[in-house]
């Protein structure tokens, strides 16, 4: 026996010439909460592979619970108690919640019929040891996230699961389901079971864990407990550079136009007489709940949905919106919260997924576009944005996350814009870019646009914004300035009910 | 010599699937050079090719065109067959038997024009029920399929017609210059559409909606007018090759052509047209139409080879060029992300 469930010491990975992971340690003690931090790219995903027996490490010594293996395999790892719960989750959609939990054992067993009643009692089991109150006859796709994220740490549980390795498990689940998360993670450790729960968001980190490791390019840069860490030393421990975050000086001046001000707007089962108004310079934040009706209410306003009731204003001439291209004719453009599904063209080339707001611009009568001119445009933004790319002729599809959400953000930038809109900046994007696009939409701001930001990640709103509206049920509830509110009061405004 | 050995390295590189094509196309017509040489290279062969493949050929550019966009068009060839029936009914009332060469010709541009609306309204209607009313491509063509070929079959009464005036023959059936017609009217389709398509803001417009048509939307595409816009030049594209079938067989029936839409998605897909949307370009749809007619016109000349494994061989030729184009595309996405 020993007091580690797990110890991996100086593993190493090769992909070819890359350096996955390049001498890495990582050691849980048994009944402990430990978070692993590090940009795309660190070796994070490596080493949950390698701990899981899907990878075999180049070199270098993994023991389980003071068992040394030479060769893990994925079997092995299960049997030695081993779980991952990926940021998909891996349930099945279409299957009940009886039928996701009890799958598995059924399979396992080798069963060639199906027992409902078995699988009733083993799914019955599952629950019970989370305390988790859900309809086990309910299917799985009709859930939250945060439910389905429950499944799948119910399903681990049923494999006698002594370290459950979380990816990102708050990435996608707002705020108070965060909560909920943290309470189950707690009731876990109650019973001697590790955690390794891997994020980036330092506030999460501080409240859940108790000790910390950072990669960075595949090397151990920092680990220990979290009480010696701050938000400083989180961020350059993770990307290697001083970054100082400096709330949003918004300074307004007796002439600052009103850009864009929304009267009495209404959307059946969105949102409901909305009044707000944006000036030149301001950054708006927005939050809420999921299904608060923030996304409802931003997307009527660039014209995707169409408002029954209420009127929008543009520098105070009433503006109809609708559809999207009356939207952008106005000068509003809109970075979705859906990256991949809403904003990009994964394997189309990053110059088109540049320039296609653009096109138009670039072709003479009959359509013929002029290539030089889009390369120019396209040049010009990539520098502008500082995009790292290789060729802009590569698939969108190759780069990272943030520099997938630079090219996104040129697109809009690239018309002379009066809105700028962003639902979820910053979701799966690297640190590093973040704060890159936080400091471009400060700039652009500072320029006379007016931004609006709707953001789950409540530090996000009130380091960037200066002012800030809670949505609650479709409706606004509370106007607020960032220096009036901290992060803990804010989310108390968000949930109350 | 230099600067164009590097031009033409350039090109291919740029894309691989034209290599690929290049290479079967070499291939494939050395291996019908060398075991029919005679009768493969005689200048009756090519001139008999070159009456064949229009029709298809059209009707493949269109298929590639639906495909492209994401969709699929499997009605494209009863817009076809719906195009030369009206012609076939049409014809015959509008020029009477005292009627000069000069009107009859007359007669015969206005029936090819309004064989040509016919296509575009079966193309708009297609492009409607996919785009506004939110059917998958795949089932609201296969009913328009119905619809189409029902018309047909009304129009005909299920029967041949034949016997029209001896202008629509002579006009389909010209040759230029010891070339057919036909070839230049397929090369004159082929070039514009490429053109569209490779150059033009709705010809990129349509390659990102087959991309994502979520992301088009919200990025201001007029997603409806860019679908049936679409399914329009697929159908225009279409009625030509009505044209030419009817001018072709000298008659019009409603299931003329009728194995020319599995014919049509093979040739698409082996082109390197991308059956999930958004990945492809004409130059390789063409090479691959030429590659088909040459195996065609081959399998031809073995006696023993009958007709009817002629459906064999492109299904399982289509499966094959799927499983290839699959592993390949795997491959090259790995590859990319490697780098």
């Amino acid at each position: 026996m020993s007091d580690s469930i797990i110890k991996v010491t100086n593993v190493k990975k090769y992909f070819g010439g890359v350096k996955a992971l390049d001498g890495v340690d990582l050691e849980i003690k048994k009944g402990e909460i430990h978070c692993l931090a590090g940009e795309n790219g660190c070796g994070k995903s490596t080493i949950i592979n390698v701990i899981s027996g899907f990878y075999t490490p180049d070199t270098g010594k993994i023991e389980i619970d003071g068992v040394e293996h030479a060769k893990l395999t994925p079997k092995q790892a299960i049997a030695s108690g081993i779980q991952v719960i990926y940021q998909d989750l891996s349930v099945f959609p279409n299957l009940t919640v009886m039928e996701n939990l009890a799958l598995n054992m059924e399979l396992a067993d080798g069963k060639k019929f199906v027992s409902k009643k078995r699988m009733r009692e083993i799914a019955k089991e599952a629950i019970l040891k989370i305390n988790f109150d859900i309809d086990l006859d309910e299917l799985v796709e009709n859930l939250t996230v945060a439910d389905k994220q429950l499944i799948a740490i119910s399903r681990a549980l049923l494999n006698n699961a002594k370290l459950i390795i979380m990816d990102e498990p708050t990435t996608a689940i707002t705020q108070k389901e965060v909560k909920s998360l943290f309470k189950v993670i707690k009731k876990l450790q109650a019973q001697n079971i590790s955690i390794l729960f891997v994020s980036h968001k330092l506030d999460e980190v501080f409240e859940i864990a108790e000790r910390f490791t950072v990669f960075r390019n595949g090397k151990n840069v920092a680990s220990g407990d979290t009480k010696e860490l701050d938000q400083n030393k989180f961020t350059y421990y993770m990307t290697g550079r001083e970054i100082k975050e400096e709330p949003y000086a918004y300074i307004e001046k007796e002439n600052s136009k009103t850009i864009l001000k929304v009267k009495h707007l209404s959307l059946k089962n969105g949102f409901e007489d909305i009044s707000f108004s944006v000036k030149e310079g301001e950054i708006l934040g927005i939050t809420g709940l999921l299904g608060s009706g923030r996304t409802e209410l931003v997307e009527t306003i660039f014209g995707y949905n169409k408002a029954d009731s209420g009127e929008i204003y543009i520098e105070g001439k009433k503006a109809v919106i609708n559809k999207v291209k009356d939207g952008i004719n106005y000068g509003i453009g809109y970075i979705p919260p859906e990256r991949i599904k809403e904003a990009l063209f994964l394997s189309q080339p990053i110059a088109d997924n540049i320039s296609i707001t653009r096109w138009d611009d670039f072709s003479n009568k009959l359509g013929v576009i002029d290539e030089k001119k889009v390369n120019e445009s396209v040049d010009e933004w990539v520098n502008n944005l500082s995009i790292k790319i290789g060729s802009s002729s590569d698939p969108v599809r190759t780069l990272s996350g943030g520099n997938q959400q630079k090219c996104v953000l040129a697109k809009w930038l690239s018309l002379d814009l009066k809105v700028l809109i962003l639902n979820g900046p910053t979701v799966g994007v690297d640190i590093g870019a973040k704060f890159d696009i936080y400091k471009l939409i400060k700039e652009l701001a500072a320029k006379g646009l007016a931004v609006i930001i709707i953001s789950d990640d409540l530090s996000e709103v009130l380091t960037n914004c200066n002012r800030v509206l809670v949505m609650r049920r479709g409706k606004i509830v509370v106007e607020t300035l960032p220096n009036e509110v901290d992060a803990s009061k804010l989310a108390a405004l968000v949930i109350a009910d | 010599m230099g600067t164009t050995n590097i031009k033409i390295k350039d090109f291919l590189n740029g894309d691989k699937n034209m290599t690929r094509l290049l290479i079967v196309f070499a291939a494939v017509f050395a291996l019908c050079s060398l075991t029919k040489g005679s009768m493969f290279l005689s200048t009756s062969n090519f001139q008999s090719m070159g009456k064949q493949f229009p029709e298809f050929g059209l009707l493949s550019i269109g298929m590639a065109l639906a495909l492209f966009t994401g969709g699929i068009d499997l009605s494209i060839v009863y817009i076809a067959t719906l195009s030369s029936v009206i012609i076939a009914r049409l014809l015959p009332l509008m020029v009477t038997e005292t009627a000069t060469d000069g009107t009859a010709y007359m007669m015969v541009i206005v029936c090819f024009i309004l064989a040509i609306a016919v296509g575009i309204i079966c193309g708009m209607l297609n492009g409607f029920i996919i785009s506004k009313v939110g059917i998958p491509p795949i089932l609201a063509t296969l009913g328009t399929q119905a619809l189409f070929q029902g018309f047909a079959i009304v129009i005909t009464g299920g029967s041949t017609i034949s016997g029209f005036p001896i202008q629509l023959s002579t006009m389909v059936n010209k040759l230029v210059f010891g070339i057919p017609v036909t070839v230049i009217v397929f090369i004159i389709c082929a070039i514009v559409v490429g053109f569209i398509l490779a150059r033009t803001t709705l010809g990129r417009q349509l390659r990102m909606l087959g991309t994502n048509p979520k992301a088009t939307e919200y990025t201001g595409l007029n997603n409806v007018k860019l679908t049936m816009t679409s399914y329009m030049m697929s159908g225009i594209l279409a009625s030509i090759a009505g044209i030419i079938m009817i001018g072709r067989f000298n008659s019009a029936k409603a299931d003329y052509g009728a194995s020319y839409t599995m014919q049509a998605i093979l040739i698409a897909v082996m082109g390197g047209i991308d059956p999930n949307g958004g990945k492809g370009n004409i130059q390789g749809v063409a090479i691959a139409i030429i590659i088909i007619q040459m195996v065609s016109s081959w399998l031809n000349m073995f006696e023993n080879v009958s007709n009817f494994y002629r459906q064999i061989i492109w299904g399982g030729l289509l499966i094959f060029i799927l499983i290839f184009n699959y592993v390949i595309n795997v491959r090259e996405k790995k590859a990319a992300m490697k780098k």
